[in-house]
């Protein structure tokens, strides 16, 4: 679903390359040889591996089409944060592996950037969890759905610009990292995976791209729950389909226009932009304590 | 269990006895590391015993030291808990000792030292156990001093001697608190038994009791690395041999928490609110800061006796949250928040014992603990390398090992507490939240640091280049510790359900928290949020495999090539190259700044020719120690300004200090006039 970006990207002001490209790109990425540092340790390897794996499982954390979640019990929002900053850490490791400056310097700012991102996550969830009686996930959507006038109360607004900014940052899009720069002075995402190549740097994309919708069908799903199957009727189903795939067209054409609009934040700016989704995060919970 | 408690003492007794006794350096080392062994497998088993028949161990000598109502033991479930943390950790200390003390023969004492560390597992087994105010301050009084001596073992370190000053100050400042704390409790008590200080306790007006639970607070927390008393541990957990280190930080800090709850939620029987607020700023103010330090330090012990302030500071939360839940009369969530602090403390001491043997190891090998000149070590070391990133993802709270589960928990214990109806509880539980994730994330950038800048890419020196292996012995004992931090957390459920026994000091509360565990799920009451860390771990196994077999079939048609690393065009790749651990927190520096208020050295030698050719540059950077500077420094002046004024008494002639005593029996004298009157 990394595809959407792709043909945002063409909107704004070039033909672009149609929106199944970057499962081309991994397509090819499969087929071709992997280059390995000399430097670089069994961790190096290993990294793309943990890192999928921990993005899959939360994919079957998350509600995405139907509601009654087969594993719901297994993790809620907390576990699902976790096992995504499981995933960050190693790519951390293994941007520090081969001994590049610029892996080194990735490794550093994505944790610093996630570091700071992770009160204003865990505040969001609480604030969404109050309102819901719980922090499973499933739970969540489920009570949205039977209390709509939930969906538009401060605490829910405030929660989810929490959690868009928070997106943005954690995904790598522009104003914090830009994922099209391969400029040393900017990238974060990118510094860190500059030593793959061949399938592992498949696997990384394609679990950066697994991310992203991710997060937008958490952004989509739990603040407007609307088309989310409740049964797991062939109808149902189809409509969660269509529902979801225009939230996602919606959220990639916010994140799309936002990212012509804007340019990049210094990177010593981003701590302030964090800053916002804090306070915003925190204003979530104050009102959804005051308003009950 | 009466046999069990002996052979714990018998083996203590023995590794001692054996270390100043066996005939050989080999054989002082084996005869330390057997009698450790075996007292610490002892003392587990009676830990375990206590839990299984749910009974109170007693043993009673009144007739030694008769003056204080003797010696008493009694081992309950909570001090059970503490026990069976020391053993848990002593024993894979003690097989490391036996490798890791190797480098000792010839420049210290080896008898000195496994005699010191065998009296120090000894009495630092026995605190739990203590029945009275004698036993216990006897027993904690021998463990600070033969911590105190372990720490001194290179004493021919100026950073040593140092560290044991700090140490012995602030564990001595502490011990005066505790015996004032216990003297007010004891003033209306039949005995000073812990059974009649709990009768008595009821008796005592509440202003007194808070004067006692803050008195306590201040005199464990100086043990426990609370801030601000935590400035002996970033001196002394470096300074100390690697595996007393992993004593100290693993489990003798905890002990901390285990005299304030205790005397806190025991003897005094809970408090009202503002005791468990106080612990939640407390500890969410350690937790913040530690890490915030930690991240900041290239020194590898440093780093790690940081992130113990940091822990403790995440204990504390969640005790904190259980006495302020208690207070408001909701048992089931105090239930789930002391069982998270409870629970943490089990984690923090398996992966903190690790994480400080790790470290060991790498002292061992290249002669450094300074993490700018390691490096690459993860080739030279993959056992050791394995089991610390084994503890760095453990401590970082990453799913699916045991740090991550206490973190779930704490998270969980504090949000029902949001949604509470008492004044400040809301915003406080709320700011506690947001530290705590603060803290979780940063630890997670810290733990980076320090396996990545040590263990990964190129080695920074020549020390770093010819490292070698840890000893059989050195690998085993983090082999069983690793594998602790892997059961703690896949085998979170039924460990917690067995540990609701401990909280069995109030009615209701283990009852509540036995409900914590079902099957292979983790909820909180009512169903609030369920985990299942099996599963989870379970479920990324599954995948990894999968995928891993995956692209084995469908991809690998083409192999995998040995290249150099990209470096924009550059001839060869050189450590200098590489991002340093200074150059690492680099972000968090600037983003903190206010915190650190960095200053800057920055000084260039030009060539003479061109000011575009530059010969060396030099960079010093240091951050302002806060604490040091302006809390002790002034404390440490004053002091010693009071040490010189009383000198005057000290006039030397015998004459005055005849008079000295006149005038002090003659104020007895009075008292007992007036109080007769």
């Amino acid at each position: 679903m990394g595809l959407i970006r792709w043909m945002k990207a063409r909107l704004q002001n070039r033909r672009g390359a149609p929106v199944w490209q970057p499962y081309r790109e991994l397509i090819k990425l499969f087929n071709k040889e992997v280059v390995v540092s000399n430097n670089a340790s069994w961790l190096f390897r290993a990294t793309p591996f943990i890192v999928f794996a921990s993005v899959v499982v939360v994919t079957f954390l998350v509600p995405i089409l139907a509601v009654p979640l087969p594993f719901d019990g297994v993790g809620d929002l907390l576990v699902v944060v976790y096992l995504l900053l499981l995933g960050t850490f190693f790519l951390s490791l293994a941007g520090l592996d081969p001994g590049s400056p610029f892996g080194g310097m990735g490794a550093s700012r994505e944790m610093t950037v996630a570091a700071l991102a992770e009160p204003t996550v865990a505040l969001a969830i609480f604030a969404l969890a109050l309102g819901a009686g719980s922090t499973n996930l499933g739970q969540i959507v489920a009570r949205t759905m039977t209390d709509p006038a939930s969906a538009v109360s401060p605490g829910h607004l405030f929660a989810f610009g929490a959690l868009f900014i928070v997106t943005l940052a954690e995904t790598g899009r522009l104003p914090v990292d830009n994922p099209a720069t391969h400029l040393e002075l900017t990238m974060i995402h990118e510094a860190m995976i500059l030593e793959y190549s061949g399938r592992y740097l498949a696997l990384l994309e394609w679990a950066a791209a697994v991310k992203l919708l991710v997060f937008f069908s958490l952004l989509g799903n739990l603040f407007v729950p609307w088309g989310v199957s409740m049964a797991l009727t062939p109808a149902t189903l189809v409509l969660a389909v269509i529902s979801l795939l225009v939230k996602l067209v919606v959220l990639a054409a916010a994140v799309a226009v936002l990212e012509t609009r804007i340019a990049k934040l210094r990177l010593f700016r981003v701590p302030e932009l964090l800053s916002v989704s804090f306070v915003l995060a925190l204003l979530a919970v104050t009102s959804s304590f005051l308003l009950r | 269990m009466t046999f069990l408690f002996w052979l714990m003492l018998a083996g203590y007794a023995f590794g001692a006895v054996a270390a100043l006794l066996a005939p050989g350096n080999r054989a002082v080392r084996r005869g330390t590391a057997t009698g450790a062994v075996v007292g610490a497998t002892a003392s587990i088993a009676l830990a375990l015993g206590v839990f299984a028949t749910d009974a109170t161990f007693a043993f009673d000598a009144p007739a030694l030291l008769s003056v204080a109502d003797g010696v008493a033991f009694r081992l309950d479930a909570l001090g059970a808990f503490f026990l069976g943390l020391v053993g848990l950790v002593a024993a894979p200390c003690a097989i490391y000792g036996a490798g890791y003390s190797a480098t000792y023969e010839g420049r210290y004492s080896l008898r000195f030292l496994g005699a010191a560390l065998n009296l120090f597992l000894l009495t630092m087994s026995l605190v739990p156990c203590a029945g009275n105010v004698l036993t216990f301050l006897l027993m904690w009084e021998g463990m600070s001093l033969t911590s105190y001596f372990l720490v001194m073992t290179e004493r021919d370190e100026p950073d040593t001697v140092n560290a044991g000053g700090w140490y012995l100050a602030m564990t001595h400042a502490g011990v005066a608190l505790v015996l004032a704390a216990f003297l007010l409790l004891a003033a209306g008590a039949d005995t000073t038994s812990f059974v009649h200080l709990r009768a008595a306790a009821i008796r005592l007006s509440p202003t007194m009791h808070s004067v006692v639970f803050v008195l306590a607070l201040l005199g464990f927390g100086s043990k426990a690395g609370l801030m601000p008393l935590h400035v002996w541990l970033p001196r002394a957990h470096p300074a100390a041999p690697s595996h007393v280190s992993a004593l100290m930080s693993g489990v003798m800090i905890k002990l901390g928490v285990y005299g304030v709850l205790r005397v806190g939620l025991d003897l005094l029987g809970g408090g009202p609110a503002w005791w468990g607020a106080l612990l939640i700023v407390l500890g969410a103010l350690s937790a913040v800061l530690g890490v915030l330090y930690a991240l900041m330090e290239n020194d590898l012990k440093r780093l790690l006796a940081y992130s113990s302030v940091e822990n403790v500071g995440l204990i504390f939360v969640g005790v904190g949250a259980g006495s302020l839940f208690l207070s408001l009369g909701a048992v089931p969530a105090a239930g789930v928040a002391l069982s998270a602090g409870l629970y943490h403390a089990l984690n923090h001491a398996a992966f903190k014992g690790l994480l400080f043997l790790g470290a060991g190891s790498v002292l061992h090998a290249t002669g450094t603990r300074d993490m700018n000149l390691l490096g690459g070590l993860i080739r030279r070391l993959p056992w050791t390398a394995l089991f610390f990133l084994t503890a760095s993802l453990a401590i970082a709270g990453l799913p699916p090992l045991n740090g991550f589960v206490s973190e779930w928990l704490l998270f969980q214990s504090l949000l029902p507490g949001i949604g509470s109806s008492a004044p400040f509880v809301a915003p406080l539980m709320t700011l506690a939240v947001g530290a705590l994730a603060l803290t979780g994330g940063l630890a997670a950038a810290g733990f980076v640091k320090a396996f990545g800048v040590t263990f990964l890419a190129i080695p920074r020196s020549p020390a770093a280049e010819h490292a070698h292996e840890a000893s059989l012995s050195m690998r085993i004992a983090m082999g069983i510790l690793a594998i602790a931090c892997a059961g703690l957390g896949v085998a979170a459920v039924p460990i917690l359900a067995a540990l609701s026994a401990v909280l069995a000091v109030r009615t209701g509360l283990s009852a509540a928290t036995a409900e914590i565990g079902g099957g292979v799920w983790l909820s909180t009451p009512e169903r609030f949020a369920q985990m299942s860390p099996a599963l989870i771990a379970l479920g990324l196994g599954v995948v990894i495999a999968g995928v891993w077999l995956g692209v084995r079939v469908m991809a690998a048609r083409r192999g995998v090539r040995i290249g150099e690393t990209w470096g924009c065009g550059r001839v060869t790749q050189t450590p200098r190259m590489e991002y340093t651990a200074t150059a690492f927190a680099e972000p968090l520096r600037r983003v903190f700044a206010e915190l650190y208020r960095p200053t800057k050295d920055l000084s260039i030698d030009f060539h003479p020719e061109s000011r575009y050719f530059v010969q060396s540059i030099e960079y010093r950077s240091e951050i302002v120690p806060w604490f040091e500077r302006y809390l002790y420094a002034p404390l440490i002046a004053r002091v010693q300004g009071w040490g010189l004024r009383t000198r005057a008494l000290q006039s030397g002639s015998a004459h005055a200090y005849l008079t000295y005593l006149v005038i002090a029996l003659l104020a007895l004298l009075g008292m007992l006039l007036v109080q007769g009157a």
